[in-house]
């Protein structure tokens, strides 16, 4: 028997390597039918967001439970990567969800940064992704894409309609204090645009470098500026920071503090007194009434032994906005197109109060003014009805 | 008008705190040539101390103590432990051996407490407020604090420059083998240095947590001003370290104000220009 020349051998590889691949890809269809179906969850389970991330799982898989487990007729299995809000780690765990776990939809994420690679890999693979949190606007603007959906908020919407609510008021003119970072900068131009639309206008924007706490000199300006209020966009320890300094620093009853939702969002215990009174604006709250949210509410404290808050809802509704678009498709996630024409003609029912989302796929929803009392945000109105973010820039492809 | 004046309060609070940080960098790096890269984790360390210290007594004042009396254990643990094996390597040596120490540190911190925001409440008879200039108000801790910080900097300078040890590190810091010439135990006065800048470091953390909160990696920001703090100042001098901390400070607090796009690269613009004026700092005799 003749010794296999070496040439053979290899055509005899790559024959065995291509026959397998075409076996696969002939097999495909069949599998897509019958097989579980994988969605990532890339979120953060540790580091300084993780009560966020475990909020956003928990609720998604509330839903799952609700559907038996399935979407689209398929068996789901939840695969969660630990994204670590480490936006240096981002492109090589949407790899590994997409490479080696195979998933077929993406859920992710909380960190605006961390959100790009996910928002990347979605434009370029057309996996469909929803967005449980990220509030950076670019993803349903320049960067939209048929396969890109939020399920949460753009930054500039809650401070669009905490403006809105003040010139409402009778303010006529206003300041804004924030980090300097892309957040900070977006929420700036919604209360601007916002305090526009009833007559008042943004005279003032304060910042400092994020994630600095040493607010003092931009509170010592306030007075100077000749404003009926001030509003601001902080988040976790800084909005701690931020608003007991504005309380000691004597300017609450001169100069009443209001924001964007998160400024007193799972953050009022620690804040203690400072933050009686303080008006946010955010697309839920304490106090909502509806059955949804009466029954998410009660499903989610069973299963968490936990309060539901704002990010439980966004996970919540991620969960429905995927299995609506699955379901249009019979469990086929790479139909994006449809995916994405179920989800726009939906009207998805949510503890918030109903929403549809919008041509650029972030929802258009009401934007709730809230009071903080005895540690709760309780809704005492609405600052905008039905609000859409203005999607400037997306051209859907 | 009133505006500034309560600037000028800010600038000088912020530059004391700083003063506090730094005087203890300037002092080990002048008196032991080691660039200390966890001196802002020693920061951390007592803002951390003063968290749970509180949390667990309810009594805030007595982190002040436990932050001074741990901070001398622990420093001079670190430089008996691991420092004085490293004085005669080379920087770069002392530098991986401090960013390891940084690691460690943060590590030991996610794993005895967590990774979240605490804030430490404000101790109860200093919570109110102070109306200063300007429909401006001042909390009580808050001057309280800058008090402490004036105490503390004016009980450092006497130390250092009107008692027998306090000439010795002064000569450390000057010519250290003529100290060991001179017969005086320079490794001794090697741990004190040590422990007391870190007992500084962790005071300072201690008196910050109320203001600013307690969270991971909160003592980096202010590694770098203390650097910066001890280039301007000039190596090894108290009174250097003093005057460039309430510079940075005020530097730092009229930059946000008024030149807000520069806030950033205003206070390493003013080193840039001390060291290109005068390269060993403001304060060096050389």
């Amino acid at each position: 028997m003749p010794a296999m020349s070496r040439r053979s051998m290899l055509e005899g590889a790559l024959g065995g390597a291509l026959g397998g691949a075409t076996a696969t890809l002939l097999a495909a269809p069949a599998i897509a039918q019958g097989a579980t179906l994988k969605i990532g969850l890339m979120l953060p389970f540790s580091g300084t967001f993780a009560a966020l991330g475990e909020a956003i799982a928990a609720a998604f898989a509330l839903y799952l439970k609700e559907l038996d487990g399935k979407m689209g007729g398929r068996i789901v299995e939840l695969v969660r990567v630990d994204d670590e809000s480490d936006p240096a780690k981002a492109p090589s765990n949407v790899n590994r969800l997409l490479g080696r776990e195979k998933a077929e939809a993406l859920v992710g994420t909380v960190h605006s940064g961390v959100v790009m690679a996910l928002v990347q890999a979605a434009r370029e693979q057309q996996i469909p992704l929803i967005i449980p949190n990220a509030g950076n606007v670019a993803a349903t603007r320049d960067l939209c894409s048929p396969s890109v959906f939020r399920s949460s908020f753009s930054n500039w919407q809650p401070a669009y309609g905490m403006g809105k609510a003040l010139a409402a008021k009778g303010v006529k003119k206003a300041a804004w204090v924030t980090w300097e970072y892309a957040a900070g900068k977006e929420s700036a131009e919604g209360f601007g645009d916002g305090l526009r639309s009833g007559g008042a206008e943004l005279t003032k924007v304060l910042t400092l470098p994020f994630p600095e706490t040493n607010f003092q000199p931009l509170l010592a300006q306030l007075p100077g500026l000749k404003v009926d209020a001030v509003g601001s966009f902080f988040a976790g320890g800084g909005a701690i920071q931020f608003v007991k300094d504005y309380a000691a620093a004597g300017l609450r009853d001169k100069l009443p503090l209001c924001g964007s939702g998160f400024l007193t969002e799972g953050v009022l215990k620690a804040q203690g007194a400072a933050a009686e009174g303080i008006q946010t604006a955010l697309h839920y709250g304490d106090g909502i009434e509806n059955p949804k949210n009466t029954a998410f509410r009660a499903a989610y404290k069973t299963v968490t032994n936990r309060d539901a808050d704002v990010y439980a809802v966004q996970g919540y509704d991620a969960a429905q906005m995927l299995a609506i678009g699955l379901a249009a498709t019979k469990g086929d996630a790479s139909a994006v197109k449809d995916i994405s024409a179920a989800i726009r003609a939906a009207k998805i029912d949510s503890p918030r109060g109903a929403f549809t989302v919008s041509a650029s796929h972030n929802p258009v929803q009401t934007i709730w003014l809230r009071e903080a009392k005895n540690g709760e945000n309780r809704v005492i109105g609405v600052a905008a009805e039905s609000l859409a973010d203005p999607g400037t820039g997306c051209k859907m492809a | 008008m009133g505006g500034f004046l309560a600037q000028i309060l800010n600038g000088l609070q912020y530059g004391l705190l700083l003063f506090l940080i730094s005087s203890g960098l300037t002092l080990i790096f002048g008196v032991m040539g080691v660039i200390n890269l966890a001196h802002g984790s020693l920061f951390m360390i007592g803002a951390y101390l003063a968290y749970v210290v509180a949390g667990l007594t309810g009594q805030f004042w007595l982190a002040l103590p436990a932050a001074v009396v741990g901070g001398l254990v622990f420093g001079a643990v670190l430089e008996r432990g691991l420092f004085r094996k490293f004085r005669q390597r080379e920087h770069l040596d002392q530098v991986l051996l401090t960013f390891a120490l940084i690691l460690l540190f943060e590590e030991a911190r996610a794993a005895l407490i967590d990774n979240q925001f605490h804030a430490v409440p404000v101790p109860p008879a200093l919570d109110f407020s102070v109306p200063v200039i300007g429909g401006f108000a001042y909390s009580a801790y808050r001057l309280a604090v800058l008090a402490i910080c004036l105490a503390v900097a004016g009980g450092m300078v006497a130390f250092v420059e009107r008692t027998r040890i306090g000439a010795s590190i002064r000569a450390a810091a000057e010519n250290s083998e003529m100290v060991d010439l001179l017969g005086l135990d320079a490794r001794l006065i090697h741990t004190l240095v040590f422990a007391s800048g870190t007992a500084l470091a962790m005071l300072a953390g201690a008196l910050a947590a109320p203001l600013q909160s307690v969270y991971p990696g909160m003592g980096d920001g202010f590694l770098i001003l203390s650097f910066i703090v001890v280039v301007i100042g000039g190596l090894g001098s108290i009174a250097g370290a003093f005057w460039a901390a309430l510079l940075v400070g005020m530097i730092d607090t009229l930059g946000k104000v008024y030149l807000p796009e520069m806030a950033g690269i205003a206070v390493c613009g003013m080193m840039a220009l001390v060291l290109l004026w005068r390269p060993s700092g403001l304060f060096s005799r050389g």
